[in-house]
């Protein structure tokens, strides 16, 4: 193929992604999710759901959206496809944030009121069983090979690595004080957690539960109390981490080997959480105070454009 | 003494006798020491304060240490000490020294807060002071072994003086009450008008009777009072000085230019409000709720802060042990979360924990100061209340 060809066909890749992928924004002053257009980013949809929805994640294969509907107490199911509300599963109270395993079958959320984490099994519908875990729990996340959940517990700021065969807090790191979300690296050696008062992110070593590496952020002109960590997202490819920093309106650039900050990219008003799309060319941010979708382009490290949706975007989701 | 305060001493004075020093060392014991406040009734009748005002707050702190201590093998325990006068709570003091008591929380007149703190200097004390806003504790007056959770006035003043300087109101009428506690409020209000360069139109004592609102057509006699009061002066906002609930509320529509009140009605500047739900105050509001089954004031939140102090210091320092918590607590690593969206840390010169303060009215949060753009070379928390280089605190 000649050069420009190549060239063309990047072009052309970069400007509309082959698959309609969808992102999905829930809102939570709005009681919404926006459906747009990952690609093109035009508005497909509103949809209606329960009260305060929050944390969002889609079932391995993309079918289904699981959306935490705070203030209803409830998590609703959405088909990705019909952008209808198919489902509603039972939970305890305020479900907040959440994560699935690698097989679909279960939820693992994060009550904030009640110092819990829920067990839902997607099949059955409810919750059957729980976790005590610190003072307000948050961030969830399900090992790679699904044998291991990290809880965040804002107030009492540690890492909680629960053993999901036996249910047992096998062992609590204290990282940054309110630790908002936890991601795991793909190898499942290394588990991020980002602390939102603390301002930083703190990488464990999974086996041991030690922490690694905390990383602190300093933008010039922005005072240090305006640096708020809060989502993450790490590359595949092992070499990329980003980290939204709320009310510094930037999102971090981060070496996943070295754990050098390179770049900060401005985005919309106090930006919350992140998500890939597929091939990982984009990254969409959901920011919480401009209502609006930053969209950066990956490779380029660049913010391409924002987007409007409801009001207080809160998380982001990408189904294929 | 009335004969209710009394019961509640006796019953909680069991409390206080239990042996302290025979707890394993893995407990963390911390002594809440209150007086049970003889208020009058206020204008205000419409909102009495709870019973257990402060009291709840600490209560709920020791949960949240409990439910992270959990994860350590550390335990929190609370005694609970409300004495009927402040020579009652400073005897109860000595006896909790004696048995070894070295955290406590205190809900007490300035006077005994010094006097306490002077008592447990020498073993090691350290007395977090919750519910006061007195300045002379943190100038003149201070302890090297007392620490203060709640704004001081100096605080509420400078928060309030950069809202009017940010919205250019730069005239204010001020009106001060005659207790001790609304002039020193009047005084810091004065000092900040100074600093902020916010000109005081009219600075005028309130001398009308207090009572006279709630008689039958009492508005009438206010109405008139108010009116005249603050006629003759052009002003932008109406400053009230009345930390007692006497007056204050009965200003707002009754001046003779229609202008908007603040200071200790109106527009409050505060630690914490009903209408704050921001950085996750929500679940703070939500947690106290469900525990005390009313809405979080302002002392309960500053004794929640003093126990969870208590709590982080422990946890962080990685020791249950009083002397390596209260290493801790005035080391240069302690930090502790407010749902302020920043760490809050004390002051080394005067042991004021350094925070964003809130306005607010009864309904709705209208400002956090430090207002953006008042800057400051260490954190632009310091431009609130008294900075190192004017404080006039030397204890160590």
């Amino acid at each position: 193929m000649p050069r420009q060809m190549i060239l063309a066909a990047m072009l052309l890749a970069v400007a509309v992604p082959a698959s309609a992928e969808r992102l999905f924004v829930s809102n939570e002053k709005d009681n919404t999710i926006t459906v747009l257009d990952a690609g093109t980013l035009d508005k497909i949809d509103t949809v209606k759901v329960g009260t305060r929805p929050r944390g969002i994640v889609l079932s391995p294969d993309g079918k289904s959206l699981f959306i935490c509907a705070s203030d209803s107490n409830h998590i609703e199911v959405m088909d990705t496809q019909s952008l209808k509300i198919v489902r509603t599963l039972a939970s305890n109270p305020d479900p907040e944030l959440f994560d699935i395993d690698p097989t679909g079958k279960t939820l693992y959320v994060a009550n904030e009121n009640d110092n819990m984490v829920s067990i839902v099994d997607v099949a059955r519908g409810g919750v059957t069983g729980e976790i005590p875990v610190g003072v307000e729990p948050e961030g969830m996340a399900v090992s790679p090979d699904g044998k291991t959940l990290v809880n965040t517990s804002e107030t009492t700021s540690m890492a909680h690595f629960i053993d999901i065969a036996s249910h047992q807090v096998a062992g609590s790191v204290l990282v940054g004080s309110r630790p908002r979300f936890a991601e795991w690296t793909r190898d499942g050696s290394k588990v991020w957690v980002s602390s939102e008062v603390g301002g930083s992110v703190a990488v464990i070593d999974a086996a041991t539960h030690k922490v690694l590496q905390t990383i602190k952020f300093a933008i010039p002109g922005i005072p240090a109390g305006q640096i708020q960590a809060v989502g993450l997202a790490l590359s595949k490819d092992g070499n990329l981490a980003f980290a939204a920093l709320g009310p510094s309106n930037r999102v971090a650039v981060i070496d996943q080997k070295t754990y050098e900050v390179k770049k900060y990219l401005l985005v919309g008003q106090r930006v919350w959480h992140l998500a890939f799309n597929g091939d990982q060319s984009r990254l969409y941010t959901a920011n919480g105070v401009s209502n609006d979708v930053s969209v950066i382009d990956v490779a380029a490290l660049k913010v391409l454009k924002s987007v409007p949706v409801g009001r207080a975007p809160w998380g982001v989701a990408v189904s294929p | 003494m009335s004969l209710r305060a009394l019961s509640l001493f006796a019953l909680l004075g069991v409390a206080v006798t239990a042996p302290v020093s025979a707890a394993p060392a893995t407990i963390v014991k911390i002594a809440y020491v209150g007086v049970a406040v003889q208020r009058s009734l206020p204008q205000a009748w419409l909102d009495q304060p709870a019973a257990d005002e402060g009291l709840a707050g600490a209560r709920l702190a020791i949960e949240d240490n409990n439910t992270t201590g959990r994860f350590v093998g550390q335990t929190f325990q609370l005694s609970e000490t409300i004495a009927p006068d402040s020579d009652h709570a400073i005897g109860a003091v000595k006896d909790l020294l004696a048995a070894g008591q070295r955290l406590f929380v205190a809900d007490l007149p300035p006077a005994a807060l010094d006097a306490i703190a002077d008592l447990g200097k020498a073993q090691g004390a350290i007395i977090i002071d919750a519910t006061s806003s007195d300045d002379s504790l943190r100038g003149a007056d201070c302890r090297g072994n007392l620490l203060h959770t709640l704004p001081s006035r100096a605080m509420q003043a400078d928060a309030l003086m950069q809202f009017l300087s940010v919205k250019r109101w730069n005239k204010i009428l001020l009106a001060a009450g005659p207790t001790p506690g609304d002039k020193a409020y009047a005084d810091a209000i004065r000092r900040s008008a100074k600093k902020f360069q916010i000109k005081i139109a009219a600075d005028k004592p309130w001398t009308y009777d207090p009572g006279a609102q709630r008689t039958d057509t009492g508005h009438f006699g206010v109405g008139d009072e108010s009116a005249r009061f603050t006629q003759g002066t052009d002003y932008d906002v109406l400053v009230v000085a009345d930390e007692t609930n006497d007056f204050g509320d009965d200003l707002a529509y009754r001046t003779t230019l229609p202008r908007p009140i603040a200071g200790t009605q109106g527009m409050v500047a505060t630690a914490w409000a009903r209408p704050f739900e921001e950085w996750g105050g929500t679940q703070l509001q939500n947690r106290f709720q469900k525990l005390a089954h009313r809405w979080m004031s302002e002392r309960d939140y500053g004794a929640w802060l003093a126990v969870r102090s208590f709590g982080e210091a422990a946890l962080r320092g990685q020791s249950p042990e009083p002397a390596k918590i209260v290493a801790y607590l005035k080391g240069p690593d302690f930090a502790v979360a407010g749902f302020k969206g920043t760490e809050l840390t004390f002051r080394a010169w005067d042991g004021q924990l350094r925070q964003p303060v809130l306005l607010a009215d009864a309904r709705a949060l209208v400002s956090v100061s430090p207002q953006p753009g008042f800057l400051h070379e260490n954190s632009e928390l310091d431009t609130l209340g008294i900075d190192q280089p004017e404080t006039s605190c030397h204890a160590k």
